[in-house]
């Protein structure tokens, strides 16, 4: 797969192919790549390198079992990425889980709201930054759910 | 922890439970009481409060909400399974809180997960009770200081039995039910003011 129109690097000095892209070149590469047989998409996450955010993909092709990791750098400060989860309709809890856990905004994203913590979490926790001793009450009576369920309003598609 | 008196007098045995007041613990009294119930062929007549009735059948039926939350649950399944048989004590499994005496916390709280599990606590009828299985839901364990855990049930719930260990043997629930039983015969004698 050659995706070197895209302005992609390739870099094989951790042992493991990456092919390095530009943030907001992400919707065409994943476009490409779903015409061209990679069919799943098997994660999405990002790692706090603490200077920047590093966003990783891992696209399988499931007939040949090729794999495509691309990977990507962010600033921590405004992290932002757009999403894919209208081109690969899997990404869409795991954006939810990146920016719920790293602050990762996916821009575009339908439905971008805590999927893992609490809806009135505050932080991103698996940031460096985060502390350790976390201050958060835990206690809740039974009613806190009756405004906090967390439900997204029904949607569903008229046909 | 059941005392009788027997008395047999009229052709009726009377079995007299243990009361703590001195009035009622006068066995005079029901001779005369035991001659107008109707008598069956192999009946017997049982005297008691209702209090002490009352402690005596939840201690032995102590039902137990299903609710694994991580590992222990395992053990939970272990000790409600056919080979220890937590039934033999009383203890069955049920699916819904209105029918459960004791919660069960089985594995670690999560914050999301600690008002769910007040919910259900609310939710169960009086009288009720909690166990506590396992380190992780006594203190958090070596998850204490992780973003979304809750460092011990008791600080959403009170807990009246902690089972340590990681996991505890299901023969550590099955003693738990068992202490539990003690508490609750505990709990109506400091209520009837009786001193043992």
């Amino acid at each position: 797969m050659n995706l070197e129109k895209f302005g992609v690097q390739v870099d094989d000095s951790t042992g493991t192919l990456y092919h390095i892209f530009e943030a907001p070149r992400i919707r065409e590469i994943a476009s490409e790549l779903k015409e061209n047989g990679f069919d799943y998409l098997s994660f999405v996450t990002a790692i706090d390198r603490k200077e920047f955010l590093e966003v990783v993909y891992l696209f399988i092709n499931m007939d040949t079992s090729e794999k495509i990791f691309l990977k990507t750098r962010i600033p921590s400060d405004d992290p932002r990425i757009p999403t894919i989860a209208d081109i690969y309709p899997g990404a869409n809890w795991l954006e939810r889980e990146a920016y719920d856990l790293l602050g990762v905004i996916f821009e575009g994203h339908p439905d971008l709201r805590r999927i893992l913590l609490p809806p009135d979490y505050e932080g991103h926790p698996l940031r460096k930054d985060f502390p350790i001793h976390m201050e958060y009450e835990p206690y809740r009576s039974g009613d806190w759910l009756v405004n906090h369920q967390n439900v997204p309003p029904a949607k569903r598609k008229k046909e | 922890m059941a005392k009788f008196k027997i008395i047999e007098k009229t052709g009726v045995t009377v079995k007299l439970l243990e009361s703590p007041h001195k009035k009622v613990n006068n066995t005079s009294r029901f001779e005369d009481f035991a001659k107008h119930i109707e008598k069956f062929p192999g009946g017997e007549v049982l005297i008691t409060t209702v209090e002490n009735l009352f402690a005596w059948a939840r201690a032995k039926s102590p039902w137990d909400l299903t609710f694994g939350l991580a590992c222990c649950a395992i053990e939970l399944m272990h000790t409600h399974g056919p080979v220890f048989d937590a039934e033999r004590i009383g203890a069955i499994l049920r699916a819904t809180p209105r029918q459960s005496d004791v919660m069960v916390v089985a594995g670690t709280v999560t914050i999301k997960m600690a008002p769910r599990l007040r919910r259900l606590y609310e939710q169960m009828a009086d009288p009720k009770w909690v166990i506590a299985l396992g380190s992780c839901a006594i203190s958090g364990d070596h998850y204490r200081n992780v973003y979304s855990v809750v460092p011990g049930v008791d600080q959403i719930v009170p807990v009246d039995v902690y089972v340590p260990g990681c996991p505890p043997t299901p023969e550590g629930l099955i003693n738990a039910f068992m202490q539990l039983a003690e508490i609750i015969d505990k709990e109506w004698k400091q209520r009837m003011g009786v001193k043992k």
